[in-house]
């Protein structure tokens, strides 16, 4: 394996680290308000209370590791999605803020205002990534330098839009199971009903979006046409995903859960095979595609990186997993809460 | 005004506001260590106290620095691109190593400080607190490692020319070691431990005045003052190590931090004065003569490079650096007098009772802050018109898919939602001042020892 495809894998885990993790804050804040009382409120922003901002923290470091491997693409995708990034800056900020703020005050105005800051910054945040990848996906207007030179118009389509509202609707269906593991008594039933309805929601959207894809974006599935055996990631994408309803069925929380971070992966691994080789896909001219070629860093510099991740990661996974494992359980209010 | 005047403000905003809060982070992070360290070795219930407060403090401030942090990471690209292009093979290591060593450490242990108290052990949350402190000080190390780098670029070539061309390393070692980082990493932390010591002693003289929390401020005070000196009295020596560095690798900043016009010939030190752009000369201002030429080379008759020597389009603008550098130092050299000031009457035994130091101290909160800011404009605008030193014209590092509009719009977006974000800030910052620490009986009261 080349460094360059490394590298395209190896940013590929941060962003599932983020998804994986970060998702399922961002489908608790989704699903937020559905939630009746300040006390059930609390408990669901406490429920993500002492990891969401370490969450956060893989997207950071995966914004860094795109900058630093691949420069280019880094380049043109943010200054390209200018206004759709400045908007999911928007949305994170005031998801933070709203987590830290909303519990210093009993006010009802000030928690109500919060509750529909967490809450609509969760759900923007959740779009605009999906929106960004939909992009990606479907190819946006890039010259013969690389810059994009398309307007708003070209960012917002059918495509995006769908890719947007299918991530929406996995993110709040691994929320809403998450939610259910960290919980119990009534908000616990609460949340085990919406599970049902956020999985009928995904499994819909996760069709239509495949469909539309296979009809219209045929590129993202060419690698696997020609490479037969790349197909087990599709099959393990779908068992994944038909095996969350059932682990719910048999009221197995943890295994559904499990299940719901494989299928948050290989979705992201699929996404990652349908664009691979191109970091970004210029459409309608594709031999201005940024690839992990032509976007990367010299190997110098991703061979300084390989190192710094190989020492670095498994610390990171070390002290993650003993994070999670320290604030394991169901969660309680207690004077430290937020 | 321009795409690029409009970027510039955009990046200067959205730092500057960034800014306030990790330098904190950093200062308290150190005071953390120290008084969960007091806790530990002595079981007084003042210290577990002392810590639990200012660990809450800590969470509001890290919380703002991590919200308006991510928007520093995305901005390089977003509204640089060509410079993103240009540095990222450089500079990304650097960010890279930045999220992976310091920031998992920071915000993953972070959860233990605030939210483990009772979930794990006294010295596992003292592990943490360290860690926390470690994180903030390696988050410190890779960006100002990333930024110096922007002003003594080293261990890199140019490939490609024109658009295309971008920095490649070829040492990364000499990259993380470029003839300014060491300094300006040393002079940025000792920044950082001001700000968090003068804002304990800050909120601590406080309490003195108002006669509340008197064990608990007293105790705070004292901690909090032997860092502010220790940190004041570095500051001085990292400032003049650091200048003498810009007198080597950036003539053209050092002559706009005082500024000297002359092509070559020994400069005065100006105490303060106004700088005439039009005359090229420095009005209304108080010199030591060679004082300037004596500091950087050990002969006060030795020459220095001055702005002349510089062709008008490679030089900074002079008087924003030079009434920046200017008031930095006047706000450094206080805080060194302030904590001399307090060490003095501490070792008197007088100090709770000088009602007007305290006063004094209250506001002095603001020095490191001021100071801070405006060292960072010294750097930055005195590296102009280069976005990397003679390499990269900040002119020629925009994105070129963004426009006028677009950053204009964020530019709102972003002072109305830091406005209301800065207001809460204070609001909450100062109800948790106002709440105090959970009082705590006089000195003599203990925890029983665990056996």
């Amino acid at each position: 394996m080349s460094l360059h495809i490394v590298w395209f894998v190896l940013v590929g885990v941060l962003f599932g680290g983020y998804a994986v993790l970060d998702g399922f804050d961002l489908g608790i804040g989704a699903l937020h308000l559905f939630t009746s009382s300040d006390e059930e409120r609390r408990l669901m922003i406490n429920s993500i209370g002492p990891v969401w901002d370490g969450n956060e923290v893989w997207l950071v470091t995966g914004g860094g590791a795109l900058f630093a491997a691949f420069p280019e693409a880094y380049a043109t995708v943010f200054s390209g999605f200018y206004i759709p990034f400045m908007l999911f800056l928007l949305a994170l900020i005031f998801r933070a803020v709203a987590i830290e703020f909303r519990s210093k005050q009993p006010a009802h105005w000030w928690r109500r205002m919060w509750d529909i800051g967490f809450a609509a910054g969760s759900v923007l945040a959740a779009l605009l990534l999906g929106v960004a990848m939909g992009n990606i996906a479907y190819g946006v207007p890039l010259d013969s330098n690389f810059v994009f030179n398309g307007t708003l118009q070209h960012l917002v389509h059918p495509y995006t839009l769908l890719t947007g509202i299918t991530t929406l609707a996995l993110f709040t269906m691994h929320g809403s199971i998450y939610g259910v593991l960290k919980t119990e008594g009534e908000l616990h039933e609460k949340l085990r009903g919406w599970v049902k309805n956020a999985i009928i929601f995904f499994i819909l959207m996760y069709v239509i979006t495949t469909i539309y894809t296979l009809l219209y974006v045929p590129h993202m599935a060419s690698l696997i046409k020609t490479h037969p055996i790349l197909f087990i990631v599709p099959i393990i994408t779908i068992l994944a995903i038909a095996n969350v309803p059932r682990e719910y069925y048999y009221n197995r929380d943890f295994r559904a859960f499990l299940s719901s971070c494989v299928a948050v992966l290989s979705l992201l691994a699929l996404f990652g095979l349908g664009v691979f080789p191109n970091m970004v896909f210029s459409q309608p001219n594709p031999e201005h595609s940024l690839t992990i070629y032509n976007a990367a860093s010299s190997p110098r510099t991703l061979k300084i990186m390989l190192i710094i991740a190989l020492i670095g990661m498994p610390l990171v996974i070390a002290y993650t997993s003993s994070i999670y494992y320290i604030f394991r359980g169901k969660v309680t209010l207690s004077e430290s809460s937020y | 005004m321009d795409v690029l005047f409009l970027s510039r403000l955009q990046f200067a905003l959205t730092i500057g506001f960034h800014y306030i809060f990790p330098p904190m982070s950093i200062g308290l992070g150190v005071l953390l260590v120290l008084m969960e360290g007091m806790y530990l070795k002595t079981d007084k219930r003042l210290y577990h106290e002392m810590t639990k407060f200012w660990v809450k403090i800590f969470g509001l401030i890290f919380a703002i620095g991590v919200a308006s942090g991510i928007v520093m990471e995305f901005e390089f690209g977003t509204n640089w691109a060509v410079y993103s292009r240009y540095v990222g093979d450089v500079f990304g290591s650097a960010l890279a190593a930045e999220g992976v060593f310091a920031f998992f450490l920071e915000s993953g242990f972070l959860a233990i400080l605030l939210f483990g108290w009772d979930k794990v052990s006294k010295r596992m949350h003292f592990l943490a607190t360290v860690l926390v402190a470690f994180g903030a000080h390696f988050s410190a190390i890779w960006i100002v490692v990333a930024n110096s780098w922007q002003q003594t670029p080293a261990g890199f070539h140019i490939v490609g020319s024109g658009m295309d061309a971008r920095a490649e390393i070829t040492n990364f070692w000499a990259m993380v070691f470029n003839p300014s980082s060491m300094d300006r990493l040393w002079h940025v932390l000792m920044g950082a431990w001001q700000a968090g010591a003068w804002l304990v002693i800050s909120v601590s003289a406080y309490y003195l005045i108002r006669k509340k929390y008197a064990t608990f401020a007293k105790a705070s005070i004292k901690i909090a003052l032997s860092l502010a000196i220790a940190a004041s009295l570095l500051q001085l020596v990292s400032g003049h190590s650091s200048a003498i560095g810009v007198s080597k690798n950036q003539p053209s900043k050092l002559a706009a931090m005082e500024a000297h016009f002359e092509e070559s010939a020994p400069a005065p030190m100006y105490l303060f004065g106004w700088v005439n752009d039009k005359r090229q000369a420095v009005q209304f201002g108080v010199k030591i003569p060679g004082m300037l030429s004596w500091l950087v080379t050990g002969d006060p008759k030795a020459n220095i490079t001055g702005l002349h020597a510089f062709p008008p389009s490679d030089r900074p603008p002079v008087n924003i650096v030079f009434q920046s550098y200017h008031l930095m130092v006047a706000i450094g050299m206080l805080l060194i007098l302030l904590s001399l000031l307090g060490i003095y009457y501490w070792w008197r035994g007088s100090l709770f009772e000088k009602r007007w130091l305290l006063w004094i101290f209250v506001f002095a909160v603001l020095g490191p802050q001021l100071a801070n800011q405006l060292g960072w404009f010294t750097a930055e605008v005195g590296r102009q018109p280069w976005i990397v030193f003679n390499q990269l014209r900040t002119s020629q590092a925009l994105s070129e898919a963004v426009t006028h509009n677009m950053v204009l719009g964020s530019i709102i977006m972003f002072s109305i939602i830091y406005i209301l974000l800065f207001v809460l800030f204070l609001y909450l910052l100062n109800e948790k001042i106002q709440k105090g620490p959970e009082a705590i009986e006089e000195e003599t009261a203990e925890t029983p020892r665990r056996a």
